[in-house]
């Protein structure tokens, strides 16, 4: 009954279901290509018009394929402080996923397995703290954070990338761990392993594919996040990319060519990272929440 | 029978799927609480200190009168102790019903839930809709998948910054526009463009994920549903109000909750692409950020009282919804 029903078609002389005729699969291409392209556009107009040499070349594109080089990017590379944010924007993504992803495995496992009290409490506080906007923490974490002197630095940016990443990690990691069979667990129970060990030295090594997708993840959003990172940065050598990229615009005049190129730079890796497990990321976001 | 005779130790998470055998219990120990506290334990230490905390502290900070003038601060070596006060409510009244209530509160108000309902509709559709015309035997819809993902690959940053550039007066957007003969709004000043600009942008960014999800909805939909409906003479109308929405709620319910929690908590998209240029299209968030963060002197406490004001009208929404998604399924 589960295999491939379009096996049983043929006794029928019309088209298999989900086969179109001509002109709904004409419509359809067509569709798909004016989709693809909205969403293509932006991103090759922003490569090309990186190519352009003059500031203003966005106001009279045209002129740019004629004159197109790279001096934007050696410009980028060698004049400003590109590699200073490179580094800092590693540095946070970085520590947050390290310390987010170990922090929220235990969780993951722990709610998967084990009925405790506190349980379902736990999750609801995990699931409510993804709600949170930032306006709620943003005041009191600024406020807390000056007290202790971490702002300004890439260890407070950390800790509060840890409020969004933690609980969502948990979450994404409760669902992937839901999916390793128990038995796997009282096997090494049997062999005399105990629960930690069992998660250690079983369960962990099984999850490989989970944990990619939480550090993953963890890594884009601590990445791309704008708010705190506009707040508690002040020193522009401690920017990280998406701080940066703002400043681009006061100092140097808006030269909208250079943020293009710098843009693209820092946008290709990221995509292509983004590209090869986009898959399972869909699949963890939404097994989360369809188990809760 | 023996089997069946539940034992009254079984609560362990699989019980409702095995009936507990005797080692099962005899995991029902203190040992067992005792190592899922340790295995919570850091998870729950972050949050407590760096959530709950802070939340505490920030709802405290509401019901006081703290701006940047009056709190604690360096100048130099000088350390200058906090000297704001305890005012209760008045914060609360004033955002909700005092002389500049409408101005500051409801009207941004009016349009966030305007925002959020627009972009999650537009989400939502076209999503939808990109997803069944992937979903069909159709050569390069792998090639489409790829194409129609980019805008969710890049992060927000970026995209947001190439999306300024294309609205920006003379930008190809209105020059397109111009040269097919329609006006040129000026997408970035006036309020009424700032609005479709950044619902434009919003629904960009935002299908992707939508499109994703939903096509893994409808790909975990039985054939053989849809073989039956067919057989039984429904229209294509027909099989899609009674096969594929059917068999997408519990993914539908999901990504539209999602949807409305991160559209209305959408900070990046509006801040990045005014600034602080444009006080009419500013969302609930924004306009918190704005007040403790885009002006001098920054008021803290009002800022932490919209945000507290932001998580009520959230926790309300979650819970209506959750309340009538059980109401439809016991109905269904």
């Amino acid at each position: 009954m589960t295999s491939s029903p379009s096996t049983s078609a043929p006794r029928k002389p019309q088209r298999r279901r989900g086969e179109l005729g001509p002109v709904a699969r004409v419509g359809t291409h067509v569709t798909l290509s004016v989709a693809s392209m909205i969403a293509l556009f932006p991103i090759f107009w922003l490569l090309y018009l990186s190519l352009g040499p003059d500031k203003d070349d966005y106001l009279h594109p045209g002129g740019i394929a004629a004159k197109a080089t790279l001096d934007n990017y050696w410009f980028v590379l060698t004049n400003t402080a590109f590699f200073d944010w490179l580094w800092s924007t590693m540095v946070v993504a970085g520590g947050t996923t390290l310390f987010g992803v170990m922090s929220a495995a235990t969780t993951g496992y722990a709610v998967s397995r084990m009925r405790f009290p506190g349980n379902r409490t736990l999750m609801w506080v995990l699931l409510l703290t993804q709600a949170f906007p930032i306006a709620v923490l943003i005041v009191p974490m600024y406020e807390i954070f000056s007290r202790l002197g971490l702002v300004d630095s890439h260890f407070g940016l950390i800790l509060v990338n840890c409020t969004t990443i933690v609980p969502y990690c948990s979450w994404l990691l409760k669902g992937y761990f839901d999916t390793i069979p128990i038995e796997l667990d009282e096997a090494g129970m049997m062999d005399g392993l105990t629960p930690f060990g069992t998660f250690w030295r079983l369960i962990l090594p099984l999850a490989r594919p989970g944990l990619a997708v939480a550090a993953f993840y963890a890594f884009i959003t601590a990445f791309a996040e704008v708010a705190f990172a506009s707040t508690f940065l002040l020193d522009d050598s401690k920017y990280t990319f998406a701080v940066g990229l703002q400043s681009f615009i006061s100092e140097h005049d808006a030269q909208w060519n250079l943020m293009a190129a710098t843009a693209v730079l820092i946008a290709i890796p990221v995509t292509i990272f983004f590209y090869l497990v986009q898959r399972h990321v869909v699949t963890g976001l939404t097994a989360g929440g369809v188990k809760g | 029978m023996t089997l069946t005779a539940p034992a009254p130790a079984a609560e362990t998470p699989r019980s409702r799927r095995r009936a507990p055998g005797p080692f099962q219990r005899m995991r029902d120990s203190y040992l067992r609480y005792w190592y899922a506290y340790a295995m919570v334990a850091p998870v729950v230490i972050v949050l407590g200190v760096l959530v709950g905390y802070p939340l505490a502290r920030g709802f405290y900070l509401t019901l006081t009168d703290a701006n940047s003038l009056n709190s604690a601060r360096t100048i130099g070596v000088n350390t200058i102790d906090a000297t704001y006060k305890f005012i209760g409510l008045d914060n609360y009244a004033e955002i909700l019903w005092g002389p500049a209530a409408y101005d500051r509160f409801w009207s941004h108000f009016v349009w966030t839930i305007v925002w959020t309902v627009t972009c999650v509709v537009l989400h939502y559709v076209i999503g939808l809709g990109l997803a069944m015309l992937l979903n069909q035997r159709l050569r390069g819809r792998v090639a489409y998948r790829l194409l129609l993902i980019l805008p969710w690959a890049v992060p927000t940053f970026v995209t947001v910054f190439a999306w300024r550039i294309m609205l920006a007066d003379a930008g190809v957007i209105n020059t397109m526009l111009g040269t097919i003969g329609l006006a040129e709004p000026s997408w970035l000043e006036d309020p009424t463009w700032q609005r479709t600009a950044a619902i434009m942008v919003n629904t960009w960014c935002g299908v992707p994920f939508m499109m994703l999800s939903l096509l893994g909805g409808l790909q975990s939909i039985d054939e053989n549903l849809y073989e039956a409906a067919e057989i039984d003479g429904a229209s294509a109308w027909q099989r899609f109000r009674h096969v594929t929405l059917p068999g997408l709620s519990s993914v539908s319910s999901t990504v539209v909750l999602l949807g409305v929690i991160w559209t209305f908590n959408q900070f990046a998209i509006i801040f990045l692409l005014f600034g602080n240029t444009a006080p009419d299209a500013q969302i609930l968030v924004t306009w918190a950020y704005r007040l403790g963060f885009g002006q001098q002197p920054r008021d803290f406490a009002m800022s932490a009282a919209y945000g507290v004001l932001l998580l009520a009208i959230l926790i309300v929404f979650t819970s209506f919804y959750y309340r009538w998604l059980k109401r439809n399924d016991q109905l269904a």
